[in-house]
C-alpha cells in the first residue's frame, strides 16, 4: 500500500444512466457506507482524480465527453464501469443513439455488475480499481494522446 | 529583536501541524455528519500522492505562479513567527494570494477564471479587516513588531474584543470554510468545478496545499497575538476558535459573493472600527 491507494479521488460521471446506479454510487457517500474512511473524495474535476467512474451506456452525445474527460485525467488512472449498462449496454444496447458499453470508448479496468448495483459492490469495485492503480504506477507512463486524439 | 530559530522552526514544523490540523478538521467534520471519517494522517496520503501523479501544465508560468504563491506564504508565515513587522506580514501575505490569483487567470479555464475572479473578492472582503487588526494592536502596544506585541503584558483581547470578533469572521474565510469557501472549498465540497484550483494538478495541487497548511499555521498564531499574555489562554483560544470554525462550517450553507463581501466589512466596520472608536476615545481614561 502507497500513498496512491489510500487517497483515490473519484470522478462520477453519468453517461446514460436511469439514474439508477448513480443513486447507489451517492449512497455510497452517506453515513452508511462513508467511503471518505478509505480516503475516497468525490471531486468534480478531471485533472484532481485518480478513479473515473461512469454509470450507464456511452451514446452519440456523450462520446466525445467521455473520451475528453478521460484524456484530462493524470496518470496514473483507473476507469469504473458501474451497472450493467456501462459494462455492456444493457437493456438499452439495442437503441438507435446507444453505442454500447464504456469499453468501447476508453480502456475500463474494472467491471461492476448489477442493475442497479448496490453499494457494498461499488465500494468492492473501487477497492479492486486500487490495486490496479498500484499496479499501473510502476508501469512506464502511456504518454499523453496528442491534442484532439483519433474520432 | 527578530529571532531567526523561531522562523525556522515555522518553516519545518508548520507543514507537519497543518496537515495534522487538516487532518482533525476532517475527522471532526466526520464524526458531526454521523460519519467515520477518513484516518487522522489523510490530507498527507493526499499530498504524497499527487506528487506521485503526472504533472498536467496548462501554461508554463502556472509553475511560477504557484511557487511564488507558496513561498510568499512562507516567508510572510516566517516572518511573523519570527518576531518581524506586522505590515510586512500582511503584505507578503496578500502578495502570495496575488499570486494564486494570477495562477488561476493564466490558464484560459472559464471555471479557473470564476474561481480566480471570486478570491480577488474574498480578497477585498477580508482586507481591512486583517489591517484593522494591526492597526488595533498598534493603538493598544503602541508597536508593529510582533516580538514586542507578544512581549507586552497587556491583554490584548480586553482592549480589542470587536477586532477579535471582526477577526474571527476573516479566519472563516481565510480557513476556506462554509459559508465563504466561494473561490474554493475542502475537500468533499465542490465549488464550480473546483474553482481557483481547477486547473493545478499533481504536484502543482500538492504545493497549493502545502501552502494552505503554512496559511493556517500562520492564521492561528494570528489569533494567539490578542492572548499573547497568557499562554495558556491563547492556546484554548486557538483550539476554541477553531472548532467554533468546523461547526460553522458543518451548519451553514454557502453564501453567494455579494453577501460575503457586504458582512465581511459590516462586521469589519461595525467590530473594527467602532472598538478602535472606542479606543481612540478612552485612550486618555484608561491606561492603553
Amino acid at each position: 500500500m502507497t500513498h496512491l491507494s489510500k487517497s483515490p479521488w473519484i470522478l462520477h460521471y453519468d453517461a446514460s444512466s436511469c439514474n439508477g446506479c448513480d443513486i447507489e454510487v451517492l449512497a455510497c457517500l452517506s453515513p452508511l457506507y462513508d467511503v471518505e474512511r478509505f480516503g475516497i473524495i468525490n471531486t468534480g474535476n478531471p485533472k484532481h482524480a485518480d478513479v473515473l467512474v461512469i454509470t450507464g451506456g456511452i451514446n452519440e452525445q456523450n462520446r466525445e465527453v467521455v473520451r475528453n474527460l478521460y484524456e484530462q485525467m493524470p496518470d496514473p488512472k483507473v476507469v469504473v464501469a458501474v451497472g450493467i449498462c456501462a459494462s455492456t449496454g444493457g437493456v438499452f444496447r439495442e437503441c438507435y443513439n446507444v453505442v454500447g458499453g464504456i469499453d468501447c470508448i476508453i480502456p475500463v479496468d474494472v467491471y461492476v455488475p448489477g442493475c442497479a448495483a448496490r453499494p457494498e459492490s461499488i465500494i468492492d469495485g473501487i477497492v479492486r480499481a486500487l490495486s490496479i492503480l498500484e499496479e499501473k504506477k510502476n508501469m512506464p507512463a502511456p504518454g499523453r494522446a496528442t491534442q484532439g486524439g483519433e474520432k | 529583536m527578530i529571532l531567526v530559530e523561531y522562523a525556522v522552526i515555522f518553516i519545518i514544523l508548520a507543514p507537519f501541524i497543518g496537515g495534522l490540523l487538516a487532518g482533525i478538521d476532517r475527522k471532526l467534520t466526520a464524526r458531526m455528519q454521523g460519519r467515520v471519517g477518513p484516518p487522522l494522517l489523510q490530507p498527507f496520503y493526499d499530498v504524497g500522492k499527487l506528487f506521485k501523479k503526472e504533472q498536467i501544465v496548462v501554461t508554463p508560468s502556472q509553475h511560477f505562479y504557484v511557487l511564488s504563491y507558496l513561498v510568499f506564504i512562507v516567508a510572510s508565515g516566517a516572518l511573523f513567527f519570527a518576531g518581524g513587522d506586522l505590515l510586512l506580514v500582511i503584505f507578503a501575505f496578500t502578495l502570495a494570494h496575488i499570486f494564486l490569483v494570477l495562477g488561476a487567470y493564466s490558464s484560459y479555464s472559464p471555471y479557473s477564471f470564476i474561481g480566480a475572479e471570486r478570491e480577488l473578492i474574498q480578497i477585498i472582503a477580508y482586507e481591512p479587516m486583517i489591517i484593522l487588526a494591526a492597526v488595533g494592536m498598534y493603538m493598544v502596544t503602541k508597536t508593529f513588531f510582533v516580538w514586542e506585541i507578544m512581549a507586552s503584558s497587556m491583554p490584548l483581547i480586553l482592549y480589542l474584543p470587536g477586532v477579535f470578533l471582526g477577526f474571527l469572521m476573516v479566519l472563516t474565510i481565510k480557513l476556506r470554510k462554509s459559508p465563504f469557501d466561494l473561490s474554493t472549498s475542502h475537500h468533499a465540497h465542490q465549488e464550480i468545478v473546483k474553482g481557483v484550483t481547477t486547473e493545478f494538478s499533481g504536484p502543482m495541487l500538492a504545493r497549493v496545499e502545502i501552502a494552505h497548511w503554512y496559511e493556517n499555521v500562520f492564521l492561528l498564531g494570528f489569533i494567539y497575538l490578542f492572548f499573547a499574555w497568557n499562554p495558556l489562554v491563547g492556546i484554548i483560544a486557538i483550539i476554541i476558535a477553531y472548532v467554533l470554525e468546523i461547526l460553522i462550517d458543518n451548519t451553514f450553507s454557502r453564501a453567494t459573493w455579494k453577501f460575503t463581501l457586504k458582512s465581511a466589512w459590516i462586521i469589519a466596520g461595525m467590530m473594527g472600527l467602532v472598538n478602535l472608536g472606542v479606543l481612540y476615545y478612552l485612550s486618555g481614561v484608561v491606561p492603553v
